[in-house]
């Protein structure tokens, strides 16, 4: 795909079929988000104040214990927490102390909820505010939910983001903000891409470390580089910084079409922008198409997990070939998608929220080529000969942008491939 | 509150799926959140279950909070009911559910189902995962075996108790267990919870003995069997070459048959090749045991006693089961650790400096930081301790695995010897690389990481004569040989490590 993209329809004539399910869901809560959070924010630590489910979810959910000495745990409430309100507060003072003293390299402290804390009505913005007044200056203490009852899976990162606006500097100057934790290396090529498109003041939200906060304000513009933001848009609105609408950067088109909403908005011209992307739209042109040939014409079904689906069905469908089943999400935010939404093919069904064992109906009737699900349903997919691509790698590797397009493809061709070698 | 990094169990809830999952024809209600579904992939990835496991959950959010969960509860298990048609249910909450006080015992009845519905009380802020197994093991038992105790009951049959989903080799041990009882002429009326149903558990009073593989599944329904049923229980671990054979004594008794032909039979290797010459290296290695309870002791026994190793440390997260643990350690002169705080069990490993950790995942990520062999012995579960191949902890050939796993982490006997005897040889000594890879020098690193994290707290100087002397230390040892030096200079407040220093340290530990 050398040429860029046509213009985006400018509003949807028939469009998706946009389903609502509500039932058994089988989806991560906001605490997961912590996994890659920690990883992006280098001198960062999470914890949780929650039960030993919580615990057990990260430890799980992190691989299965890779990082001997993590920048996160958890704080547990136990029996005689739940007694007293005043001495929860003087327990957790007393576990921060301990933790800060372990760990002095910590500049950034996130007290994260959880189900429990939210029903026992644990004040954790208070905590924050009184622990931040002991620590400082040396470590900013901040709190946000993460809880199952409020987040799912990649909406932890939508309020751990939300979370550092308030704490963002002021500024009246003109500045690109892409907001949504992306991989050091898809940042430093965007950043490259911005720097040849002549934008001069680019910064990224999160910033790497915590001193890095991005200075804000009504002449900012922000890109939502992951489509589950709703909270952190609302808090940069807030801060009267606007959003530039876009789909998202998945994919050469996807990639194109973000980096072209930029540069509409920074006055930019067609050709300048031509120029700059021409070696990666060149580039990912030749990484997709070895890929192509796999993808296309395969009938794809995802189940709802992290709010990926629906620009990674655009991407399938229209740069790949596929055919799209279900397109199941958590949760759809219209507006962030309406991009995307415009883009896939007429008809195509997607459904938000979820009733677990009627959407397992659903895929075994379809038998679909590949099925995009969470780690629960992987196996006993699989068990019933359906290929599937397990969707939490989808946040662990890099697959925004031009040079990761190829990778992106790759995750879905891998599982294919691997059956045919496996019955080669 | 506790601040917790790992944590060794799941909460209680995580130890009732562990015996549906095992289980057939048994479903769990679970009143929790959605983020509480993670649990699906801990038998789905780490035990590679090719279905999910017979779960639902309410997956209630904050919006349901002000208005009707208990209704939630209702609707998912009648659904669960209408789709999956079990012989029995069990119902319960987690953590966050628990606080909401819903009573999904109350709410099942209510929904008159035409099966037995068992409410499990699984209190979240007090007890874990193995309590959780067990609680809900004794609940169907106590519901579902029949009081009446079964007319004929032949002597030499027994049932197994004890093995779930995602336990430690839990699968092997099984398999080795019931050929031991068979080769003995002994019948297996029913196992469970692995692979029961529950009209299973309604036959467990046919059998004449309970056999209990984990007690920290299956000792409260067994003694629950033997108060209502009469019906005994063998406890005795079969682990290492002493407890599979005290195993086979007791249930041959119990059975009143002959253990002779089968405690003649092919045995284990461990026995003989502990006493082969090239074991001689394994004397007096000092071993750092920590597990679930019925691992760590008996893989104390087994190091201690069948491998001629020195017990310097021992100790459980399973706190049910203090007693017994401190009862083992006494026997090896020491006290045991009982913790779940992964921070305490790091500090005990580093102040006791053994040669090998038996423990956990968690004790192998503490090893490899202080540069100390590791085998890994016990749950929590990760999917490398669900091996392709049959590897049993229990009976004569958990006994074979047993010495291989413990002994192979430590440098193989001869290699050491002759490690010791050229470590002067220019193609040898250990400032070099091996010469089939080129023989070029290779970087100190090796050394100095294994003693870093150990000794940070006070800095001792070394005279530059006592240095090049531990260098003729084999590098395998010198480690510990800089580490006991530094502790014996610094109690006794040495401001210079010289030569004597040394040897006086050296003269001093190896009393």
């Amino acid at each position: 795909m050398t040429a860029l993209a046509s213009p985006l329809p400018s509003a949807v004539p028939c469009g998706p079929e946009i389903r609502h399910e509500r039932g058994q869901r089988a989806v991560f809560c906001g605490l997961t988000g912590i996994v890659w959070l920690h990883r992006k924010i280098q001198d960062a630590f999470f914890l949780v104040v929650g039960s030993r489910t919580c615990a057990h979810l990260i430890q799980s959910a992190a691989g299965v214990m890779i990082f001997a000495e993590p920048r996160f745990a958890t704080a547990i409430i136990e029996e005689r927490d739940l007694a007293g309100l005043a001495d929860a507060h003087e327990e957790l003072d007393r576990v921060v102390r301990r933790l800060l003293e372990r760990r002095p390299d910590i500049k950034l402290l996130f007290l994260v909820g959880s189900c429990p804390s939210e029903v026992i009505k644990l004040d954790l913005g208070r905590a924050a505010a009184r622990l931040s007044g002991t620590f400082a200056p040396d470590v900013r203490v901040l709190s946000y939910s993460g809880s199952g009852i409020e987040t799912t899976f990649t909406q932890g990162e939508d309020a751990c983001l939300a979370a550092l606006v308030p704490d963002l500097p002021h500024s009246n100057d003109e500045s690109l903000l892409v907001v949504g934790a992306l991989a050091d290396v898809v940042e430093d090529q965007f950043s490259r891409l911005f720097a040849d498109l002549g934008i001069a003041d680019v910064r990224f939200l999160p910033g790497r470390r915590a001193a890095d906060r991005a200075p804000i304000g009504p002449k900012t513009r922000y890109l939502l580089a992951q489509p589950f933001l709703t909270d952190t848009a609302r808090a940069l609105e807030d801060r009267g910084a606007t959003r530039i609408p876009a789909p998202f950067p998945l994919g050469a088109e996807g990639t194109t079409l973000w980096l072209a909403a930029a540069a509409r908005a920074f006055g930019i011209s067609p050709a300048r922008l031509a120029a700059v992307t021409e070696a990666g739209r060149t580039r990912a042109a030749r990484a997709l198409q070895a890929h192509r040939a796999s993808l296309s014409g395969r009938r794809v079904f995802f189940f709802p997990d992290s709010q990926l689906e629906v620009p990674l069905a655009r991407f399938l469908s229209r740069e790949m070939g596929a055919e799209l089943i279900e397109v199941g999400t958590p949760y759809l935010h219209r507006g962030h998608l309406a991009d995307d939404l415009a883009l896939l093919p007429d008809g195509t069904r997607v459904t938000e929220g979820q009733s677990l064992d009627d959407q397992l109906d659903r895929c075994r009737a379809a038998r679909p080529d590949l099925t995009v699900c969470g780690l629960g349903l992987a196996n006993p997919l699989e068990a019933e000969d359906l290929a599937t691509k397990w969707s939490i790698e989808l946040l662990f590797t890099p697959i925004q942008g031009y040079e990761q397009a190829g990778d992106l493809a790759g995750l879905f061709t891998r599982p294919l491939a691997r059956r045919a070698r496996l019955e080669g | 509150m506790q601040l917790t990094l790992w944590t060794y169990e799941g909460p209680p809830h995580i130890g009732a799926m562990r015996v549906a999952t095992a289980m057939r024809g048994l479903h769990y209600v679970l009143h929790a959140p959605q983020g509480d579904t993670y649990a699906d992939l801990l038998f789905t990835m780490i035990e590679r279950h090719g279905a999910r496991p017979p779960v639902t959950y309410t997956t209630f959010q904050a919006r349901d909070l002000g208005s009707d969960t208990a209704e939630i509860f209702k609707q998912a298990a009648a659904a669960a009911y209408e789709r999956f048609r079990p012989q029995a249910m069990i119902v319960g909450a987690s953590c966050t559910a628990e606080l909401l006080q819903d009573d999904p015992a109350g709410l099942s009845k209510a929904l008159g189902l035409p099966i037995p519905v068992i409410p499990l009380e699984l209190p979240a802020y007090q007890k874990k995962e193995n309590w959780g197994a067990s609680e809900t093991f004794y609940r169907l038992v106590r519901t579902l075996a029949p009081a009446a105790p079964a007319p004929e009951r032949p002597k030499a049959s027994c049932n197994i108790l004890g093995p779930t989903s995602l336990g430690f080799r839990h699968r092997d041990d099984l398999r080795e267990v019931r050929g031991l009882l068979g080769d003995l002429g002994i019948a297996v009326n029913v196992v469970a919870p692995l692979g029961a149903t529950p009209a299973d558990l309604g036959r467990l009073g046919q059998a004449a003995f309970n056999v209990v593989l984990y007690p920290e599944v299956a000792r409260n329904a067994a003694q629950w069997l033997e108060k209502t049923h009469g019906q005994p229980f063998v406890e005795t671990a079969p682990i290492g070459v002493t407890g599979t054979t005290a195993f086979i004594e007791a249930v041959a008794a119990l059975a009143g048959v002959d253990p002779a032909p089968v405690l003649q039979g092919e045995g284990s290797r461990l026995t003989w090749y502990a006493r082969s010459v090239d074991s001689t290296y394994l004397t007096g290695k000092r071993v750092f045991v920590f597990g679930d309870a019925t691992h760590a002791i008996a893989a104390a026994r087994v190091a201690a006693r069948e491998i001629g190793f020195s017990v310097v440390g021992l100790g459980t997260y399973s706190r049910e089961f203090a007693r017994e643990v401190r009862a083992e350690a006494a026997l090896h002169g020491i006290e045991a650790l009982i913790t779940d705080d992964y921070l305490a069990v790091e500090a005990a490993i580093a102040a006791a400096q053994p040669e090998l950790v038996l423990g956990t995942q968690m004790e192998r990520h503490i090893a490899k930081r202080l540069g100390i062999p590791c085998a890994v012995i016990s749950a929590p579960m990760h999917v490398q301790d669900v091996p392709a191949r049959h590897a049993p902890q229990m009976g004569f050939e958990g006994a074979n695995v047993l010495f291989d796993t413990f002994v192979h982490p430590l440098m193989m006997g001869l290699e050491e010897h002759l490690l010791a005897m050229f470590r002067d040889d220019p193609e040898f000594h250990d400032r070099v690389a091996p010469s089939h890879l080129g023989g070029r020098p290779r970087e100190e690193a090796e050394t100095a990481v294994v003693a870093a994290p150990v000794t940070a707290a006070t800095p001792v100087v070394w005279s530059i004569e006592a240095e090049r002397e531990l260098k003729k230390v084999p590098f395998f040892v010198r480690g510990k040989a800089r580490h006991n030096t530094e502790r014996f200079a610094r109690e006794r407040a040495l401001p210079l490590i010289t030569v004597e220093t040394l040897y006086d340290a050296k003269a001093h530990f190896s009393r």
